[in-house]
C-alpha cells in the first residue's frame, strides 16, 4: 500500500503554516503506511555557493559537535550543524565532491539524506504521528513539502529504506507502488551517469532516473514524460525540486491519487481524506490525475 | 444524532464514529423499513453506507472514500460529491447516485440496481458487472466493462482504451468516442429494441439524451466458448 502526500503553496503568506497544514495530511495516511514516515521540506534557501545537507546517524548520542570540528579543522570546510533528533542539517561552503567523501569517511553509519540549497529530508521508522512529533514537522515553514507513509514491500523497514529519496541536488521523490525493472535501470544509470544508488530500494532508482534526466538537460516535466516509457511497474509519484512540484501515475493507474488546487495551494494525496484540513478545500478543484499524464507546477515545466 | 425536517435524521461524522453511523443505518436491515438519513462531514471516510438492506434514502453530504454504498440492497444512496475507489461495489439492488466523479472500479461486480455517475468515472468502471445498470454522464477510463457478464453500461461521454475486454453478455451504449475496444468486444447494430431499452434506462436514471446518438457494443462471443477444434491449444 503506502500513502503519499504533497503540498505546494502558491500563496507565500501561507508559508509560515506549511508544517501545520502538512503534518495532518501525512498522519491521516497512517493506516496506508504505519512502518515508517518521511518528509522533504523546501525552506530557508542558502547562498548560491553553499550547500545544505541533511545527515542521519542511528546513534541518538552521536557527537555532532565532533563532526563540526572534524570538518572545520581536518577537512578545512566550513560547517554549521543543527541537530534535530536523529538527523542534523549541515550548511557548508564545500561542494558535494569535497563533502561527501569526508562525511562518509568520518563514520560509516553517517548517511546523507539530502543535498541541495533548499531541501531538508527527515525520515524514520515509526508511526507517522511519532515521526512528525520527533522532527517537529508541524512547526516547519517553507514553500512546499512532500511526504510518505510506508508499508514496506520491496526492501527492509529501515530509516535508509524510507522515503522520500533524494539522489540529486534539491530533487526528491515519494512513491506508492513497486517498480519491476529497477535492477536493470540501477545498473544503466550507474554506468551512464555515475549516479550511485545507496540502497536496494526500487524508489531510489526512480529518483536516480530523474536526476539523470535533469543532468541531461530535461525539465522535470520532460523527465517525467520520459519516465512513462522507461520505468516499468506500478507507481504514483510525487516529486519536488527547489522550486517545482509534479505528480505522475503509471499507465495502468492502480495506485490511487487525488489532486486538489485553489488559488493558494496545490495538494496531492493517496486519498481525499488527507486533504480535508486544508483551508478552502470545500471550494477547491478536486480531481483524479489521469494515467500516464504529467502534472507540474512552479519551475517544473 | 439530530432530527431535521420531516423525519430526516442527520448523522455527523465529526461527532459519531463511522461504525456507529453505519450501524444506525444497518439497524433497518431486513425489516423492510424506510427512513431518510443525511450523513454530514463525510470527509472521504471509507465504507460509508455499506451493506444496507432496507429501502432507506441516504444522502452523503460531501466526498466519500473507498467502497461507499458497497453491497447495497434496496437503499437509495446519493453522494453529493466525489466517490473514491469501488463505489457501489457488488450492489444487488437500489440506486446509488454520485453527483461528482467516481474513482476506479465503480460498480464492480454489481448484480443489480442502478448506479448513476453524474461526473466522470475513472478506470475499470463496471469491471465484472453481473447485472447492474451503470449510467455515466461524463467519460469513463481504460479497461471499463472488463469481463462484464450481464447488465448495461451507458456512457454519455468518451471511453478509454480496451473497452469491454473479454466481455460476456453485458450491453454497452456509448454516445462519445471509444479510444479502443478490448479483445472480443465489437460494435453491434442499434435497432429499435435497443433504442427502447436505452430510453427506458435513461428515463430511470433521470437523464435526457437522444438515443439515436448512441452506438452499441457487446461480445463477439469468440472468446468464451470452448471450441473442440481448438482442444489441442489448451
Amino acid at each position: 500500500m503506502c500513502g503519499i502526500a504533497g503540498l505546494y503553496l502558491k500563496n507565500r503568506a501561507l508559508e509560515r503554516q506549511l508544517g501545520a497544514l502538512f503534518a495532518p495530511m501525512l498522519i491521516e495516511l497512517s493506516d496506508r503506511g504505519p512502518d515508517s514516515a518521511g518528509v522533504a521540506v523546501y525552506h530557508d534557501p542558502i547562498d548560491e555557493d553553499g550547500l545544505k545537507l541533511t545527515l542521519y546517524h542511528p546513534d541518538p548520542a552521536f557527537d555532532w559537535d565532533g563532526l563540526t570540528e572534524f570538518l572545520e579543522e581536518e577537512a578545512q570546510l566550513s560547517a554549521e550543524i543543527q541537530p534535530i533528533a536523529s538527523h542534523a542539517v549541515l550548511i557548508s561552503d564545500g561542494d558535494e565532491a569535497s563533502l561527501r567523501p569526508v562525511i562518509e569517511g568520518y563514520d560509516p553509519e553517517l548517511q546523507i539524506m539530502s543535498l541541495g540549497r533548499v531541501i531538508e529530508i527527515y525520515k524514520e521508522v515509526g508511526l507517522p504521528a511519532e515521526v512528525c512529533a520527533r522532527f517537529g514537522i508541524g512547526s516547519l515553514q517553507g514553500s512546499h513539502a512532500i511526504g510518505h507513509t510506508r508499508m514496506a514491500t520491496e526492501s527492509a523497514v529501515t530509516t535508509a529504506g524510507s522515503h522520500p529519496f533524494s539522489t540529486g541536488l534539491d530533487l526528491c521523490l515519494v512513491h506508492n507502488g513497486s517498480l519491476s525493472n529497477h535492477n536493470w535501470l540501477r545498473a544503466q544509470i550507474e554506468r551512464r551517469f555515475g549516479i550511485h544508488c545507496r540502497t536496494e530500494n526500487d524508489t531510489e532508482v526512480a529518483a536516480a532516473y530523474l536526476t539523470a534526466k535533469l543532468l541531461d538537460g530535461l525539465s522535470l516535466h520532460q523527465a517525467l514524460e520520459a519516465a512513462i516509457g522507461d520505468l516499468d511497474g506500478f507507481y504514483t509519484f510525487c516529486v519536488g525540486t527547489g522550486a517545482g512540484f509534479a505528480v505522475l501515475r503509471d499507465p495502468i493507474a492502480c495506485k490511487p491519487a487525488v489532486l486538489a488546487e485553489t488559488a493558494d495551494w496545490v495538494a496531492m494525496a493517496s486519498e481525499y481524506r488527507a486533504l480535508t484540513g486544508l483551508p478552502g478545500v470545500e471550494r477547491a478543484k478536486v480531481w483524479e490525475p489521469q494515467p500516464a499524464t504529467v502534472y507540474s507546477w512552479g519551475a517544473a515545466a | 444524532m439530530s432530527a431535521g425536517a420531516a423525519n430526516l435524521i442527520e448523522l455527523d461524522l465529526a461527532e459519531s464514529s463511522l461504525r456507529a453511523v453505519n450501524q444506525t443505518l444497518q439497524r433497518h436491515n431486513g425489516k423492510g423499513e424506510d427512513g431518510h438519513y443525511r450523513i454530514l462531514r463525510p470527509n472521504g471516510a471509507h465504507a460509508l453506507a455499506c451493506g444496507l438492506d432496507a429501502p432507506l434514502t441516504v444522502e452523503i453530504a460531501g466526498h466519500a472514500g473507498y467502497y461507499c454504498a458497497g453491497m447495497n440492497q434496496a437503499a437509495r444512496v446519493t453522494i453529493a460529491g466525489n466517490a473514491g475507489p469501488g463505489v457501489a461495489e457488488n450492489m444487488m439492488s437500489g440506486v446509488v447516485r454520485v453527483q461528482g466523479d467516481a474513482s476506479q472500479y465503480a460498480g464492480a461486480s454489481g448484480h443489480g440496481g442502478l448506479l448513476v455517475i453524474e461526473g466522470n468515472a475513472s478506470s475499470r468502471c463496471g469491471i465484472s458487472m453481473k447485472g447492474i445498470d451503470i449510467v455515466v454522464l461524463g467519460d469513463v477510463g481504460h479497461m471499463s466493462a472488463f469481463m462484464a457478464q450481464a447488465g448495461r453500461l451507458v456512457v454519455l461521454g468518451d471511453v478509454g482504451s480496451d473497452f469491454g475486454d473479454s466481455i460476456y453478455e453485458a450491453v454497452l451504449y456509448v454516445r462519445g468516442r471509444v479510444a479502443s475496444l478490448g479483445a472480443d468486444c465489437i460494435e453491434k447494430d442499434m435497432q429499435d429494441e435497443h433504442r427502447n431499452d436505452l430510453a427506458d434506462l435513461l428515463r430511470l436514471a433521470g437523464i435526457e439524451a437522444e438515443t439515436g446518438e448512441f452506438r452499441r457494443y457487446g461480445s463477439a462471443r469468440q472468446l468464451y466458448h470452448f471450441k473442440t477444434d481448438h482442444a489441442g491449444a489448451y
